[in-house]
């Protein structure tokens, strides 16, 4: 029996050798305000929003790709390859606008762990409060490596959207022609959802995680190609899960009576009627989801605004030796988890505008990324293909329209 | 603050004037030519309407922080780049270097620089390198306000600065280093486990520049301590075969076959072809033993005497061995055959007599253990008896290497 265990303990732990950085960002991915996101838009919308999964993935592809195959070849991170390629100004104005972003984000995790407990009867000011201490403490105090295979072990439960997919026996056929057939409304709404679809899946932050991962595992140049495939394989993964949660929502919601949900609680207790399961599978996944991400988060954007602004950074320093980083990373936390418990504040439409946020934020990222990129100086041999930036410039493209026609509409049309 | 110091944020942009008190342009940047003056600023970059113009140090009359660059003389030249100027805007500033006496790696935000008054001419020597918080102020407001503003604005922030002598470019290039007159030589005296901090934080192609151009002998002890064993690894891939046998010789021989052990086979094969027989052997002999067992920990680095050696005989043996002197706290007594007979610990050595036998001196139980011992065993030996030294026999229970509490601790604290 015992030799028997110490060989799954073996096989697992080959298992979490493996799977890396790429992985481990696309898993993140699906955090409350993406878990969210797909909610909302499947139970506004049906099955028509559908069809944005497959360019979403692309570019999600595109862009993890080429932050990992940044980090792989020159071994720095991505606000330190900015600061050193375009100057401090423009990276503390890049930073600036990345705290104010992921700040929003960090709002819609802690409300995440508020909503998914409250289903439990939990009161937010008990769950918050509790786990932004848990958080910080785990961080900063806690050994974070082991805890990290903790959760991407957890990330297993994000098999139970796909479970709750099934369970609401949607209609299949439909879901099908949706996924395919491009839809446009200019209805300010939909455009909204649009821009927060794309922003939930390709987060700024995660860009800047990702590459920081990399660097940090040391994957070398040479090693890049095999985590090619990781990387491709963690994308397609996120959106698969993104298909069923927006499936979930549509089946449950939509063709029932589609309306705006006010929470991802509405969603998690619409799919009540389908099965006691259903429900519990959706409420356990946001939990995982919102913790997991609340504690990479936070840290990650601390990491990035000190290493741009080469200031000192890292959990294994003394608060006096490292006290921009500590303060960074503590306010977001305290502001994110605070900012939940002020009563009537509208969670809802904050969490939709985090998403919407990053993904207004996107293109300038994308813009740096490119750009650095396509430098043969830092790159080599491992400079873009032209689809490469020709895919990377249509997005940012897009996404610059996509905001501008939003402001447009809205200023329009508000009365 | 003194009116004699002049920030390189101060220095940008500063109008230049003729002989009559003419504008004629802007200084755009400025530049060291480090092989012919470790600190001066030979060259000011100036645009003069639509080209560069370069400005000899000794064409300036006068320099000063609210008129301006006065010129003694108007016959200047276009721009052209020129491999032997270390140019502040383009090569030093948001670039990383190293602090030697800090002994960290950071980035620069600014430069100090005083005005000398030289006679007829005034001249600008580079002072320090700022980092810090004062010169991110400086930094961000560059421009945006009058220079005088700016210095009474940052004046309450305490400066944090890098004298010049000890600030260590880092450049990749090897011939950009001759001509930069960039050598790594100070980093020679640094502690290896602060020269190690230091390798981990920069860049690979850094990284292995520093290796290839140091000491054998430093990058030997700085390669040890370095604790990622991948890194470890990437960095003797990357040298030149001799290079790395040239630093692997410097290793202790249990190390060596640590590091090599990592490597592919074809390249540590490679590097040991480049060494010469005796290390080579003994590392050889080491990589045979599986990691986690004895043969593994221990090193072959032991004075051992025949049992029938006296006090002068162990003498004259340390004197011949003193490299190994530091990590020595007992000697070791064999027979003819090189069977393990005693262990002597050499603080006894102290009040004994110079004829005195060895054997008198031993310790009373001989503890040993074999080549195939697991790890475990070791360290609960170590525990149990006390030990700082373990003798480690082979199957014949000739002496073949000696474990160290050094090497149990590592093996502690990876646990």
């Amino acid at each position: 029996m015992r030799k028997l265990l110490g060989r799954f303990r073996y096989h697992l732990l080959i298992f979490f050798a493996v799977i890396g950085p790429g992985f481990i960002t696309a898993m993140v991915d699906n955090d409350s305000g993406g878990i969210y996101t797909y909610s909302a838009a499947g139970a506004k919308y049906g099955y028509l929003p559908l069809w944005t999964l497959l360019p979403i993935t692309v570019v999600l592809i595109v862009a993890q790709e080429m932050c990992s195959r940044m980090g792989a070849v020159t071994g720095k991170g991505l606000s330190d390859l900015i600061r050193e390629e375009f100057g401090l100004r423009i990276t503390f104005i890049m930073m600036a606008l990345l705290v104010l972003v992921n700040l929003t984000n960090v709002m819609a995790e802690f409300a995440g762990v508020a909503s998914s407990l409250e289903l439990f009867h939990v009161s937010r000011y008990v769950s918050v409060p509790l786990s932004a201490i848990a958080v910080w403490l785990l961080v900063v105090k806690g050994n974070y490596r082991s805890v990290e295979k903790i959760f991407l072990f957890s990330c297993l439960l994000y098999v139970t959207y796909i479970i709750s997919g099934f369970l609401v026996k949607p209609d299949w056929k439909e879901a099908a022609i949706k996924s395919v057939e491009p839809v446009l409304l200019l209805d300010s709404g939909y455009i909204y959802m649009l821009i927060g679809m794309v922003g939930t899946t390709i987060a700024p932050w995660m860009q800047f995680y990702l590459q920081s991962a990399v660097v940090e595992k040391g994957v070398s140049a040479k090693e890049y190609a095999a985590s090619r495939v990781e990387v491709v394989v963690g994308c397609i993964m996120t959106d698969v899960i993104a298909f069923f949660i927006i499936v979930a929502c549509a089946g449950a919601i939509y063709s029932v009576a589609p309306k705006d949900i006010q929470d991802a609680k509405e969603a998690a207790l619409a799919l009540k009627p389908f099965g006691q399961y259903a429900f519990l599978l959706f409420s356990a996944g946001l939990f995982n989801a919102s913790i997991f991400a609340a504690c990479i988060l936070p840290l990650s954007t601390a990491y990035s605004v000190c290493e741009g602004l080469g200031f000192e950074a890292g959990v294994n320093r003394r608060i006096r030796e490292a006290p921009i980083f500590y303060f960074l990373y503590t306010a977001l936390i305290v502001v994110g988890a605070g900012v939940v418990l002020i009563p009537n504040f509208p969670l809802v439409r904050m969490i939709l505008l985090s998403q919407v946020l990053n993904g207004v934020l996107l293109p300038l990222v994308l813009i740096f990324m490119v750009l650095l990129i396509n430098k043969a100086e830092l790159m080599g041999e491992w400079v873009n293909s032209r689809w490469l930036n020709l895919a990377t410039w249509v997005t940012v493209i897009v996404m610059i329209g996509l905001t501008l026609a939003q402001v447009g509409i809205a200023v329009r049309g508000t009365p | 603050m003194a009116d004699n110091l002049l920030f390189f944020t101060e220095l940008l942009g500063m109008p230049v004037l003729d002989l009559k008190g003419r504008r004629i342009g802007r200084v755009k940047d400025a530049a060291l030519v480090p092989l012919v003056h470790a600190a001066r600023i030979d060259r000011f970059l100036v645009t003069g309407g639509l080209t560069w113009l370069t400005i000899r140090y000794d064409q300036i009359r006068r320099i000063s922080l609210d008129k301006g660059l006065s010129l003694s003389d108007e016959i200047l030249t276009p721009y052209h780049d020129d491999e032997y100027m270390l140019r502040i805007g383009r090569d030093l500033l948001d670039q990383q270097i190293i602090d030697v006496t800090g002994r960290k790696v950071v980035r620069v935000n600014d430069v100090t620089m005083e005005i000398q008054a030289d006679g007829a001419h005034d001249w600008l020597a580079v002072l320090e390198v700022d980092v810090g918080l004062r010169s991110v102020l400086r930094r961000l407001l560059q421009g945006a306000l009058p220079r005088r503003w700016i210095r009474s604005l940052q004046n309450p922030i305490p400066p944090n600065s890098i004298r010049w002598e000890f600030a260590n470019v880092v450049e990749p290039d090897p011939l950009r280093r001759l001509r930069l007159n960039i050598s790594y030589q100070k980093l020679e005296g640094m502690h290896p486990a602060d020269l190690a901090d230091i390798v981990e934080e920069l860049a690979p192609n850094e990284r292995e520049a520093i290796f290839e151009t140091i000491d054998s002998e430093v990058a030997a002890d700085t390669l040890s301590e370095v604790e990622d064993p991948k890194m470890q690894a990437s960095i003797l891939e990357a040298l030149e075969p001799e290079k790395a046998a040239d630093i692997v010789e410097e290793m202790a021989p249990d190390e060596a076959a640590d590091i090599l052990s990592e490597l592919q086979e074809e390249t540590s094969e490679g590097i040991l072809d480049e060494m010469d027989s005796e290390p080579k052997t003994e590392v050889r002999e080491l990589l045979e033993f599986e990691d986690d067992t004895a043969g593994g920990l221990m090193n072959t680095e032991y004075v051992a005497l025949h049992e029938n050696a006296s006090v002068n005989d162990a003498l004259a043996a340390l004197r011949g061995n003193e490299d190994l002197l530091d990590g020595l706290n007992a000697l070791f007594l064999i027979d003819g055959e090189e069977r393990l007979i005693a262990t002597v610990p050499l603080a006894r050595l102290f009040l004994a007599t110079g004829d005195a036998k060895l054997r008198g001196l031993a310790a009373e139980t001989l503890i040993q253990t074999n080549v195939d011992q697991p790890q475990k065993r070791i360290t609960a030996l170590f525990d149990k008896y006390n030990l700082l030294t373990l003798p480690v026999v082979d199957e014949d229970g000739k002496l073949a290497g000696v474990i160290t509490a050094d090497d149990i601790i590592s093996v502690l604290r990876q646990k």
